[in-house]
């Protein structure tokens, strides 16, 4: 019976005998495991412990406060207010859409706020980056974000600073604004100084002078988890903030310039010519540099862009326009130099004149003419073209040209202005280049007026005038003049200009002040309640230089089709503190429109540093 | 009488120990699991990230494990004896139900809803049916067991393994085929058996390689061999585990102050691989310590086992105590990346009802089969 061979007992042995060889196994299996625990944690206990500092210790880089901008009185121009922002992190957001929608419903959301933040979303980023999507949150906003903290997962309410610019209009384009970093400035930027800064200087000194202004970025050790969410600090090295820059600029002067103005399209540039120091710079019409800060929404963007006065558009730094009569001073000082003419030489002034081997007439802005004997003192002060027609064709473009770019016509000469255009000093190569066409005699005559070829900025026209002011002595326009205290160095300037006959400055000088006070001064109007030596001269050119938006309505295209009237000056002539250029686009006569414009200004200004020389001494406002 | 007197005398030992006989418990083993369990929760409450919620659900699980080893302790052997054949053949119809209609999770059918109203494992029970079934078939065998029956062992072992192969669970296949085998090598399987399963195994593994396993499980052994090969993807918890436990070095960073499972780095930190949340804050040391309490439980277990009645009893109560260790080092062996991941969670600490269930099911039969073994 094969039951009897079944024997417990041998069974319990077998069993037993088993057993106690499944013991062995296992004790020595939790010997590998001891063993295998022991070598990690004692014998590479090391290694391990600080891949474990790297994993949990990171470090973040933290944002610099910005530098502030102040007018050369102290006043300020861009400030960093506290704000408290909406981001949200995008990996840690389940459903977008929802998320947003709740968000929608508890605080409100503008189209503009979600359309800015989705396209945000789409753009590259770190992981875990927060993304913007609501700027300025009040404290009521903020509470009911908190109460709702438990459902807005990935969501957090940011404290930053936020600049802003407490003059608005008056600066925009001057000081310019910072906006956020776009995707192509983002590849250009250095990413270890810009890991935490949300927004960069995008016109302006904001633009020029970003290097400065945005400091060093500080660090923090943080202990982090994984996915990157802060939850310790556990050293911190404060970032160095941006220099404060203190600018040249007289916020005050710059309020009168731009309301002086009333909203017509133009631009004035006043300069120190002792120091180059740009005391004023209006571009009008303006925009309120606020709105681009936390970007604009489109409707705000396109209204600004589409607007016929093209108020985005600096006019001081990059409008050219022909300069028109206002380069007669220093035409007429290329004239002497080139020894072609002199103080008493007179010619005769039909109203036009005529080139030999040439049918054409040019023409005199005067059709009857200024008489039969115009010298140079009275081509200045009746802006005779006649007679700058002929010392012109008699000086010839090989020496106008190089006399003429020492003024530092056909190139940015500016020292700290972001984005100046060169304009156009036109030479026969120039033409030849982009005409195709060499340089005709006639040329030669257009430049005498200002015309034709030529182009100018209004900051180039004042800058032109302060050295002019400043007998060829040359300071760069420059726009800040202490960095954290330390005044802007000027490294290089272009050489002084040193005329043969030192004199002619002078008579020149005094030239210009009779434009308006000779009884036929073309800006004779001015001498009312003048009561300091003003030397300026006017001018008036074609319309031709900008370009404006093809449809509009008669009415409005025959006020645009008017000429500009443009004005430089000094004062005072003695001793000048101030140089000036002005343009008002359309505005036809000079001496009623860019001149009192430019004398409100300068009024101002002599009055101002008058004042603060009696209270500070004189060297105040150098 | 005489036993009732020397029951009155060792009262003062305790009067616990006699409820706990009558409740048919061991107190040593009990002691020791509760020890485990108890130890399982402070270590949950720190690798859940201080959740509470969770704490207080694996407080429950295990409170459910309890009553289901109380209420398996409660039958008798034979019961178990009986009814293996009948639940074997079930959980095999249970098993290719999976295959057809079952639940999906992850790119694998591992449960099985039952009306709609709650979901099981068929695959988590065989762990407990096929040692039962083994050690029915062999107990009416004479051991140690000849080819036949070796070979008609195999048969009950790798049938429902290779069915939760397909589902796809590698790591309970191998399971319940070690568990399966166990009650085999118990029972007396002669050494040039084991050595010649062993030349099989060697031999079909590149058949299993390239024909049975599916890319993920291969990705698996792949990662196990060179775990820095893919840093962010399937290495990252080995890495990440490793750097737990070495960062703890001796006596560990402290209860909750473990920064790599605090920190989230370590994925899994309270499923299975809660082991380098412990080591990370409790150190060697207490590593150790827990390898000892697993070592303490298993040695009884298989004491009780060898004190078993029967046959059958023995071989089921021995297998299920060895199996029971297999998990632990299993789980502790692929988070400290000797072995590959084959997702197996540390027995009794690691978060999650099921297999608290199955295996506390193990320990009821072990503590049945000790206490009814005089009857």
């Amino acid at each position: 019976m094969s039951f009897a061979l079944k024997d417990d007992r041998i069974e319990k042995d077998i069993f037993a005998a088993r057993a106690i060889l499944a013991s062995v196994s296992i004790l020595l299996l939790v010997l590998v495991l001891a063993a295998r625990m022991t070598y990690l944690q004692i014998v590479q206990h090391d290694i391990y412990a600080s891949k474990s500092d790297n994993n949990r210790v990171q470090i973040q880089p933290v944002a610099p406060i910005r530098g502030l901008i102040f007018d050369r009185n102290g006043v300020l121009l861009a400030e960093n207010l506290p704000s408290h922002s909406l981001t949200v992190v995008a990996e840690r957001i389940v459903n977008m859409d929802e998320t947003l929608a709740l968000i929608e419903t508890l605080v409100g959301l503008t189209a503009n706020e979600k359309a800015q933040f989705l396209s945000r979303v789409n753009e590259w980023r770190r992981p875990y980056e927060a993304i913007p999507l609501k700027f300025k949150l009040s404290e009521n906003t903020i509470a009911k974000l908190m109460v709702n903290n438990p459902f807005l997962t990935g969501v957090q309410v940011e404290a930053e600073l936020i600049r802003h610019y407490p003059k608005g209009a008056d600066f925009a384009h001057v000081v310019g604004y910072v906006g956020q970093i776009n995707q192509r400035e983002k590849n250009t930027l250095d990413p270890s100084r810009y890991k935490a800064t949300r927004r960069i200087g995008k016109i302006g000194v904001e633009r020029y002078y970003e290097n400065l202004l945005h400091g060093q970025p500080g660090y923090q050790k943080v202990e982090t988890n994984a996915q990157g969410r802060v939850l310790k600090v556990l050293e911190r090295k404060s970032p160095v903030p941006g220099k404060n820059l203190i600018l040249n600029i007289d916020s005050e002067l710059q309020k009168i310039a731009y309301d002086a103005f009333a909203g017509r399209r133009g631009s004035l540039v006043a300069i120190d010519p002792n120091t180059g120091g740009v005391l004023a710079m209006v571009s009008s019409p303006s925009f309120n540099p606020n709105l681009f800060v936390n970007g604009i929404s489109h409707n705000e963007y396109n209204a600004l862009r589409d607007s016929l006065d093209v108020p985005l558009f600096d006019r001081a730094t990059r409008g050219q326009y022909p300069p028109g009569s206002t380069m007669k001073p220093f035409l007429g000082l290329a004239f002497l130099e080139a020894g072609v003419t002199n103080w008493s030489e007179t010619i005769n002034d039909p109203g036009w004149y005529m080139l030999e081997n040439d049918d054409r007439v040019y023409r005199d802005w005067k059709r009857t003419g200024h008489g039969d004997a115009i010298n140079l003192r009275h081509a200045m002060i009746e802006s005779c073209d006649t007679f700058f027609y002929e010392m012109s064709f008699r000086t010839g473009l090989d020496s106008l040209h190089p006399f003429l770019s020492q003024f530092g016509f056909g190139q940015n000469t500016s020292l700290d202005v972001a984005n100046a255009l060169p304009a156009l000093l036109p030479t026969k190569d120039w033409k030849r280049k982009n005409r195709g066409l060499s340089w005709y005699a006639g040329d030669t005559l257009n430049l005498a007026l200002g015309q034709g070829f030529m182009l100018a900025t209004p900051l180039q026209l004042a800058t032109a005038t302060s050295v002019f002011a400043s007998k060829g002595k040359w300071n760069r326009a420059k726009l800040v003049r202490y960095i954290d205290g330390d005044e802007l160095k000027e490294e290089t300037k272009p050489a002084d200009i040193i005329i043969k006959n030192p004199d002619n400055w002078d008579r020149m000088g005094r030239a210009m002040e009779d434009v308006i006070m000779h009884y036929k001064g073309t800006a004779r109007a001015l001498s009312k309640n003048l009561n300091y030596r003003f030397a300026a001269k006017t001018g008036t050119a074609q319309v031709v230089g900008i370009k404006q938006n093809e449809k509009y309505d008669s009415a409005a295209l025959a006020e645009r089709q008017r000429d500009h009237a443009l004005f430089v000056s000094y004062a005072p002539a003695e001793a000048p503190e101030i140089a000036i250029a002005s343009v008002v686009e359309n505005g036809e006569s000079a001496g009623s429109t860019a001149g009192p414009i430019a004398k409100l200004v300068t009024d101002h200004y002599l009055k101002s540093i008058t004042i603060s020389n009696e209270l500070f001494g004189a060297d105040h406002g150098r | 009488m005489a036993g009732d007197f020397s029951r009155t005398l060792s009262l003062g030992n305790s009067s616990g120990k006699s409820f706990l006989k009558k409740l048919h418990l061991d107190p040593k083993l009990l002691t020791l699991l509760l020890l485990l369990m108890f130890s399982g929760l402070f270590i949950l409450y720190s690798a859940s990230g201080q959740n509470m919620t969770m704490v207080y659900r694996q407080a429950i699980y295990l409170l459910i494990g309890f009553v289901v080893m109380l209420i398996v302790a409660q039958f008798h052997p034979r019961w178990f004896q009986m009814a293996a054949p009948w639940m074997y053949a079930a959980g095999i119809i249970a098993l290719l139900l999976v295959l057809l209609v079952g639940v999906g999770a992850k790119g694998a059918q591992r449960w099985l809803s039952v009306f709609g109203i709650f979901r099981f494992q068929p695959s988590e029970i065989m762990k407990l049916v096929v040692p039962m079934t083994m050690a029915w078939y062999l107990a009416s065998k004479l051991m140690p067991p000849k080819f036949k029956i070796i070979s008609i062992s195999l048969a009950i072992i790798f049938i429902p393994a290779l069915i939760v192969m397909k589902q796809p669970d590698l790591g309970t296949s191998l399971l319940i085929a070690a568990s399966g085998l166990f009650v085999l090598l118990l029972a007396g399987l002669s050494t040039r058996w084991m050595l010649l399963a062993l030349m099989i195994v060697l031999a079909i593994a590149p058949i299993m390689w390239y024909g049975v396993m599916h890319d993920y499980q291969k990705q698996r052994v792949l990662t196990f061999l060179d775990p820095e090969s893919d840093p962010l993807g399937s290495g990252w918890n080995i890495i990440q585990s490793k750097t737990a436990i070495g960062s703890g070095g001796l006596e560990g960073k402290g209860w909750m102050q473990g920064t790599q499972s605090q920190l989230e780095f370590l994925p899994e930190r309270h499923t299975d691989f809660i082991i380098a949340v412990f080591a990370e804050e409790q150190g060697l040391i207490g590593v150790l310590f827990l390898l000892c309490v697993y070592l303490a439980i298993v040695f009884r277990g298989l004491y009780m086992a060898s004190k078993a009645r029967d046959s059958f009893s023995r071989l089921l109560s021995g297998a299920l105590i060895v199996t029971f260790f297999i998990y632990v080092f299993v789980n502790i062996g692929m988070v400290t990346g000797i072995l590959p991941v084959v997702g197996v969670p540390l027995p009794l600490i690691s978060y999650g009802g099921t297999s608290i269930v199955t295996l506390m099911a193990a320990f009821g039969v072990i503590m049945s089969v000790y206490t009814h073994r005089q009857a």
